[in-house]
C-alpha cells in the first residue's frame, strides 16, 4: 500500500485530508509539524507528503529542504497544502522540490486532482 | 421562494428545446431551480414563477435568452478529460501541421463555457510553439450564452477554478494573482477568437475547422438535435480532421457522419463517404 505522511499542525486539517486520502487508496500517517515529520521520514520514507507551510518548530518549507538532504530524502513526492497563495511562495515551493502545490481550502476534487498531477 | 408549477417546468423545458435544442429534464426541478433563482432575483422578481408568468405573457426576448443560457451550463475545467489535450499536442497538431504545410492549422472549441477548455488548448499550443514557431495556429471558441463568453475573454478564474486540472507550473507562469482571483495573462487570451454560436442554428458560416472539441454537447440535446449537429459538423470538418467528443460520448446517433478512432475514446474522423441530406 501506498504511503502518505499529512503534516499539519491543525487536527481537523489532518483528520480531513487523512479521509480523502484513505478514499485514494493510501496508508496515512500524521505530523503536527516539520520536527515531528522529519523523525517520521527517518523512521520510514513515505510515498507522497502533504505538506503546510505555517507550522510551529519548524516550518513546512525548513523540512523541505531538510528532508532532500537526508539519505533517500529525494524519492517522496511533496505536495504543498497551505494558505499561503502568491507566486512568491509557490515558486520558492517548487525550487525547494514540491512537485504541486494546494491552496487553501481544498476539497477531494483538487487533492485528487493535484495528487495524479503530481504523478501519484 | 415558491415552488415551481408543472406548467412553469414545461413553459422552460419547452423554451430550451425550442431555442437551444436543449433536452431538459422536468423531474430535475432543482436544477431548473438553482438554475433560475439568480436570473430571476437578477431581472428583478420575486421569484422564479412570477418570472416565467410574465415571460409567458410578454415573450421578452432578453430575458427568453438568459433563462436558457442558464440551463445550458455545464460542468468544465482546466484540462477536462487530460488524455484529449494529449492526443492533441502529441498527434493532431504534429500531424495536420505537416499536411497544411504552413497554411494555419484551425482549432475550434465548440462550446466554451467559461473558457477552460480553450485555454487549455491555447497553453498547449503555446507549449508546442515554444519548440517550433513556425507553426500557425487559428483558435476560435464560440458558446451559446453570453454570459459565458464574457466570462471567458475576461480569462479571471477563482483559486477553486485554477486548482481543478490547471498544473501549478502552469499557473505561475501564466497567471498573475488579483485580490481574490487569477487572471490569465493577455498573450493567451489574445490567442482566441470569440463568437456567439447556437450550434443548432445551422454551421453553414462558421468556416473549416481542422480540429473541433464539441465536448459535452450532444449529451444535452434533444435527439433529433444531436443528428443535425454531427451531420452539420461534416460541413467544417474536413476529411483529414478530427472532431473530438467527451470521452464517454458517442456519435452512434448520427449513423454514418463520423467513425471513431480505434483505442481513442472520444477522437472522431469524417466518413469520406458520407454527405450530409439535402
Amino acid at each position: 500500500m501506498r504511503t502518505c505522511l499529512v503534516v499539519d499542525d491543525s487536527r481537523v486539517i489532518r483528520k480531513v485530508a487523512r479521509r480523502i486520502l484513505e478514499d485514494l487508496g493510501y496508508e496515512i500517517a500524521e505530523a503536527a509539524d516539520g520536527m515531528e515529520a522529519l523523525a517520521w521520514c527517518r523512521a520510514a520514507m513515505p510515498d507522497a507528503i502533504l505538506l503546510d507551510w505555517n507550522m510551529p518548530v519548524m516550518t513546512g518549507i525548513e523540512f523541505l529542504r531538510k528532508l532532500r538532504e537526508e539519505p533517500g530524502g529525494e524519492a517522496p513526492t511533496v505536495i504543498f497544502c497551505t494558505v499561503e497563495n502568491d507566486i512568491a511562495h509557490i515558486t520558492e515551493a517548487l525550487e525547494a522540490g514540491a512537485a504541486e502545490y494546494i491552496m487553501k481550502p481544498f476539497d477531494g476534487d483538487i487533492i485528487e486532482a493535484k495528487f495524479a498531477e503530481a504523478g501519484l | 421562494m415558491s415552488a415551481l408549477r408543472p406548467d412553469d417546468i414545461s413553459l422552460v423545458i419547452s423554451l430550451c428545446r425550442a431555442r437551444a435544442g436543449l433536452k431538459v429534464a422536468g423531474e430535475k426541478t432543482y436544477l431548473i431551480e438553482s438554475r433560475l433563482a439568480p436570473i430571476a432575483r437578477a431581472a428583478g422578481f420575486t421569484s422564479i414563477s412570477e418570472m416565467l408568468a410574465e415571460l409567458r405573457v410578454k415573450r421578452e426576448e432578453t430575458l427568453i435568452w438568459a433563462v436558457v443560457e442558464a440551463m445550458t451550463l455545464g460542468e468544465t475545467a482546466f484540462y477536462r478529460e487530460r488524455a484529449a489535450f494529449d492526443v492533441f499536442r502529441d498527434q493532431l497538431y504534429p500531424e495536420l501541421a505537416r499536411a497544411r504545410g504552413g497554411a494555419p492549422l484551425k482549432v475550434w472549441s465548440a462550446a466554451c463555457s467559461t473558457g477552460q477548455e480553450v485555454y487549455s488548448l491555447a497553453l498547449t499550443i503555446a507549449g508546442m510553439q515554444e519548440s517550433d514557431p513556425a507553426v500557425a495556429v487559428e483558435l476560435a471558441a464560440s458558446d451559446i450564452s453570453e454570459r459565458a463568453l464574457t466570462r471567458a475573454q475576461s480569462g479571471l478564474y477563482s483559486q477553486f477554478e485554477v486548482q481543478r486540472g490547471l498544473p501549478i507550473r502552469l499557473l505561475i507562469q501564466h497567471f498573475e494573482k488579483t485580490d481574490d482571483a487569477w487572471r490569465l495573462s493577455p498573450q493567451i487570451r489574445r490567442m482566441v477568437r470569440w463568437r456567439r454560436i447556437n450550434l443548432i442554428a445551422g454551421l453553414s458560416a462558421v468556416g473549416r475547422f481542422d480540429v473541433v472539441f464539441c465536448r459535452g454537447v450532444l449529451g444535452s440535446l434533444d435527439e433529433p438535435f444531436q443528428r443535425k449537429l454531427l451531420e452539420d459538423l461534416t460541413l467544417v470538418v474536413p476529411e483529414d480532421g478530427y472532431l473530438v467528443l467527451g470521452a464517454k460520448e458517442s456519435v452512434a446517433i448520427a449513423g454514418d457522419a463520423f467513425h471513431p478512432e480505434a483505442g481513442q475514446p472520444g477522437l472522431y474522423r469524417r466518413n469520406p463517404a458520407f454527405s450530409k441530406a439535402a
